[in-house]
C-alpha cells in the first residue's frame, strides 16, 4: 500500500489544483513509480474530477507515459538519427520479437520492458541500446539475443524479492 | 435578420450558428461531428461553407449567422474540400461494406456516395485494430472508426459516464477505454447511446440473433419471447414508418410466424414490478426504510449506482425489472402450469435496451442454474430477424398476445417513457394507501422530456416528493444533490436512456427529440384509450397473485422477484 501513500504525496503537493495540473502530475508519479498504474490513474482522477479514460487518453498523447511496471531489465532501444542511420530499426525489430512485447511494455514474467528513446548521446557507439544505464555498442539482431541471453541468466541467478 | 444563401435570402436568428440556419432553409450541409443540442466542437469540418469576405472556409456549425453574411454552399471550392475530406476518411477503412451491419444505413456511405467518390485516392497504411467483443452488450469495431467523437461526447455529456474516449495522437489516435481495457472490465454501462450516435459500422449491439435462430428451429426447445412496452411504438420505423406508429398486434402476428411458441407482454410484468414498488414504497414510508427510494429498472442506472455511488444501493428498490420479473414466472409458475421443465424453456425478450443484455448475464438473475431471460434481442435486432424470415409486416392482421401474461394495464405500457413508471406508481401507491383511485390518474409533472422533473404528490394526507430523471448525466446532479442534503424526496425514477426506453440504446438508430416525442406521445393516447388503466387493475397479474405469489412482498416474491446489488471496482 506504500504505492498509494506515494500518489498521495505526490497529491497533496497539488491541493486545489485544477485540471491543468494534470501533465505535472503525471511526470512526478512516473518519476516515483517508474510508471502510471492504473490505481495512480484513479486516484489522480479522483483528485482532479477527470475520468480514468480522459486521463489515459492525455497520457497516451505524449510518448513520456508508461503505462506497465518497469522490468527488472529496462531496455531503452535509441532512435536518434545516428542509430536510425546505422539500422536502429532492425535492432528494434529484433527486441520486439524476441520478447514478443511492443515498446512502452513489460514481459510477462517481468524481466524485461522496453521503451524507444530520443538520442541517448551516445551515437559514436550506433545503433546503442542501454539496459538498465549501461551500453552496449554496435547493435545488430543478431547480437541481440546474446545480451538478453546474458540477463536472463543473471536474473535466474538472483531470487527476486517480488 | 436576413443573410443571403446561394443568392437567395434567408430569415436567421441571432445567436444561431450558421447551419441551424441553414437546416431550417431547408440547404442541406453534410456533418460529422456535429450533434445537435451538444456544443459544436468543429472538429471534422465537413461543414464547411464560403463566407463572403473570411479567408478560409467555416464551419457552419461552430459558427455564428451575422447580418448580410453572403454564403455559398455548394460552390466548387466548398465541394472540393468536403470531397478531400470524405476521400481522405476510407483511407484506413476496410472494404467492408458488403459484410458491415451498417450497409445501406452508414453515414460514410452516404457521404462518398453523395459526393461521388467512386476510386480509392489515398490509400493509408491500414493499421487493423483489435475488436473488442469483451462486452455482452456493444461491439466495438476501430477498424470502422472514422474519429468523429460523437460517441465520446455523448457517454461523456449526455451520460456522464466517460468510459471511452480519444488516445494516442495523430494518425495513431484511436478511440479507447482507460487503459485500452475491454469495455466489458471499463466503466462502460452498456447503455448503448454511443452505437445510437455512432455514423459507421464501428459500434453495435453485441447480437444474440443467432442464438434465437437456433433455438427455434430446435424442435426440443419451448420458446417463448417477451416484449418491452416501447418496442411496439418505434419498430415499425425500421420499415419505413414514421415515429410513432404503434402495431403490437402486427408484431405478435409476425413473433408468431418466426416460431415462437408463446407470446408475452413485458408490460404485464411492469404491472407486476408495479405492486412490489409501490408496496416496498409504501413499507418504506411507514416502517422507516431507506429514502428517497429509487427505481430499479433500468440496468444502465444500477451499474451506475454500484460504480459510482455505493452509498445509495440502499436506496435502489430491490425489484428486479420487468424483464427479469417475467422471466422468472416463466420459469417457475408458468413452466409448472405447463408441464414443461424449465431447462427445454427459451426464454427470448425483446428489448429497446443494449444494458438489457448485460442484465440478463448478471450472477444475480440466475436460479437452480437457469438464468431468467436466456437471450435479449434489441428493437433492430428483431427488425433483421423479421427481414431475414421474408415477413411482410404489411400483410398481416393483428392478432392477441398469449396466456397467462398477455394481458397489461396501459399504465405497464407508460413504462416505455420517461416518468412512466412514476406515473404507474403513483397510481397503485394511492390504491394501496387509500383504497380509492387517484380521481386524476394523468400525472402531468411527471410526463414530457424534461432531463429532470419534481413534483409533490398528496397521498394519504401525507405530502411525497418525487423526481423523474432521464439521461444518467441528470441523474448524477441529481444524486450528488441528494448527498448533500439539498433534497426531499421520496420516490426517485431514473431511466438511463434521454427519453426513456423510447429513446433506449436498441432502438432505431439516431436521436432525433421529434422521434422520441411522437414516441412518447403514443404512449400517452395508448393510455388514455386504455381500459385498464392502473397496474392493480389488471385481471392476469391478481390472478397471478391468487393461484401462485400470494400477496405483494410476500416469500414466493422474494424469492422470484426480488433481488439485491453491490458495490463494483471499475476503472473509472
Ligand atoms: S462502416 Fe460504412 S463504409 Fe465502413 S464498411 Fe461499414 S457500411 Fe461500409
Ligand atoms: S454503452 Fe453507454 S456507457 Fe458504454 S461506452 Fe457507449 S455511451 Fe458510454
Ligand atoms: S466509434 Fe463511431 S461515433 Fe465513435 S468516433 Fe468512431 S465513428 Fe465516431
Ligand atoms: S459538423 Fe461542423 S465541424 Fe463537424
Amino acid at each position: 500500500m506504500t504505492a498509494i501513500a506515494d500518489i498521495q504525496t505526490v497529491l497533496h503537493k497539488h491541493t486545489n489544483a485544477g485540471r491543468d495540473a494534470l501533465i505535472p502530475i503525471l511526470q512526478e508519479v512516473q518519476e516515483v513509480h517508474g510508471y502510471l498504474s492504473k490505481e495512480a490513474v484513479v486516484q489522480i482522477g479522483r483528485h482532479l474530477k477527470l475520468p480514468a479514460s480522459k486521463i489515459y487518453g492525455v497520457a497516451t498523447f505524449y510518448n513520456q507515459f508508461r503505462f506497465n511496471a518497469p522490468g527488472k531489465y529496462h531496455i531503452q532501444v535509441c532512435r536518434g538519427t545516428a542509430c536510425h542511420v546505422k539500422g536502429s530499426a532492425n535492432v528494434l525489430d529484433a527486441l520486439t520479437r524476441e520478447l514478443g512485447v511492443a515498446p512502452g511494455e513489460t514481459t510477462r514474467d517481468g524481466v524485461f520492458s522496453l521503451e524507444i528513446v530520443a538520442c541517448i548521446g551516445a551515437c559514436g557507439l550506433a545503433p546503442v541500446i542501454s539496459v538498465n544505464g549501461e551500453f552496449h555498442a554496435g547493435m545488430t539482431p543478431e547480437k541481440i539475443k546474446t545480451v538478453l541471453d546474458a540477463y536472463r541468466k543473471e536474473a535466474e541467478g538472483e531470487p527476486t524479492d517480488d | 435578420m436576413n443573410i443571403t444563401v446561394n443568392g437567395n435570402t434567408v430569415e436567421a436568428r441571432e445567436g444561431e450558428m450558421l447551419l441551424t440556419t441553414l437546416q431550417r432553409a431547408g440547404v442541406r450541409v453534410p456533418t460529422l461531428c456535429h450533434m445537435p443540442d451538444l456544443f459544436p466542437s468543429g472538429a471534422c469540418r465537413m461543414c464547411v461553407v464560403e463566407v463572403e469576405g473570411m479567408r478560409g472556409l467555416v464551419p457552419s456549425c461552430a459558427h455564428p449567422v451575422s447580418e448580410n453574411m453572403n454564403v455559398k454552399t455548394h460552390s466548387p471550392r466548398v465541394v472540393r474540400a468536403r470531397k478531400t475530406i470524405v476521400e481522405l476518411l476510407p483511407a484506413d477503412h476496410p472494404d467492408d461494406c458488403l459484410y458491415c451491419v451498417r450497409n445501406g444505413n452508414c453515414e460514410l456511405q452516404k457521404l462518398a456516395n453523395e459526393l461521388g467518390i467512386r476510386e480509392r485516392r489515398y490509400a493509408g497504411k491500414r493499421t487493423p485494430d483489435k475488436m473488442d467483443t469483451s462486452s455482452p452488450s456493444i461491439v466495438r469495431d476501430p477498424d470502422k472508426c472514422i474519429l468523429c467523437g460523437r460517441c465520446v461526447r455523448v457517454c461523456e455529456e449526455v451520460q456522464g459516464v466517460s468510459a471511452i474516449d480519444f488516445a494516442g495522437r495523430g494518425s495513431n489516435t484511436v478511440i479507447s477505454t482507460a487503459f485500452d481495457q475491454g469495455l466489458n472490465v471499463s466503466s462502460c454501462i452498456n447503455c448503448g447511446q454511443c452505437v445510437m450516435v455512432c455514423p459507421t459500422g464501428a459500434l453495435r449491439e453485441q447480437s444474440d440473433t443467432k442464438r434465437v435462430v437456433d433455438a427455434l428451429n430446435d424442435p426440443e426447445k419451448y420458446v417463448v419471447v417477451q416484449h418491452a412496452p416501447s418496442v411496439s411504438v418505434t419498430l415499425a420505423e425500421e420499415f419505413g414508418a414514421k415515429p410513432g406508429s404503434d402495431i403490437c398486434g402486427i408484431m405478435t402476428t409476425a413473433l408468431r410466424q418466426l416460431g415462437f411458441d408463446r407470446v408475452f407482454d413485458t408490460a404485464f410484468s411492469a404491472d407486476l414490478t408495479i405492486l412490489e414498488e409501490a408496496s416496498e414504497l409504501a413499507h418504506r414510508i411507514q416502517n422507516g426504510g431507506k429514502l428517497p427510494m429509487m427505481t430499479s429498472c433500468s440496468p444502465g442506472w444500477i451499474k451506475f449506482v454500484e460504480q459510482y455511488f455505493p452509498e445509495f444501493i440502499g436506496n435502489l428498490s430491490t425489484c428486479k425489472s420487468p424483464q427479469q420479473m417475467l422471466g422468472a414466472v416463466i420459469k417457475s409458475f408458468f413452466a409448472d402450469r405447463e408441464n414443461i421443465d424449465p431447462k427445454n424453456i427459451v426464454s427470448v425478450a425483446i428489448m429497446p435496451c443494449t444494458a438489457k443484455k448485460f442484465e440478463a448475464q448478471r450472477p444475480e438473475m440466475v436460479r437452480n442454474g437457469l438464468p431468467d431471460v436466456d437471450a435479449v434481442l434489441t428493437t433492430r435486432e428483431l427488425a433483421r430477424l423479421i427481414r431475414l424470415r421474408g415477413i411482410d409486416l404489411d400483410t398481416l392482421e393483428p392478432e392477441m398476445q398469449d396466456t397467462p401474461f398477455g394481458e397489461r394495464s396501459t399504465a405497464g405500457k407508460l413504462f416505455g417513457a420517461t416518468g412512466g413508471v412514476m406515473e404507474a406508481a403513483m397510481r397503485t401507491a394511492n390504491y394501496l394507501l387509500t383504497g380509492e383511485e387517484l380521481k386524476q390518474l394523468n400525472v402531468r409533472a411527471v410526463r414530457g422530456l424534461d432531463g429532470i422533473k419534481e413534483a409533490r404528490v398528496t397521498i394519504n394526507g401525507v405530502e411525497l416528493g418525487v423526481a423523474v430523471v432521464n439521461g444518467l448525466g441528470n441523474a448524477r446532479r441529481l444524486l450528488e444533490e441528494v448527498r448533500d442534503g439539498y433534497r426531499d424526496l421520496h420516490f426517485i425514477e431514473v431511466m438511463t436512456c434521454p427519453g426513456g426506453c423510447i429513446g433506449g440504446g436498441g432502438q432505431p438508430l439516431g436521436t432525433d427529440p421529434e422521434a422520441v416525442k411522437a414516441r412518447m406521445q403514443t404512449l400517452y393516447k395508448i393510455d388514455r384509450d386504455g381500459d385498464v388503466r392502473t397496474s392493480h387493475g389488471n385481471p392476469a397479474v391478481q390472478r397471478l397473485y391468487k393461484e401462485f405469489l400470494g400477496n405483494p412482498l410476500g416469500g414466493k416474491s422474494h424469492e422470484l422477484l426480488h433481488t439485491h446489488y453491490a458495490k463494483r471496482e471499475t476503472l473509472t
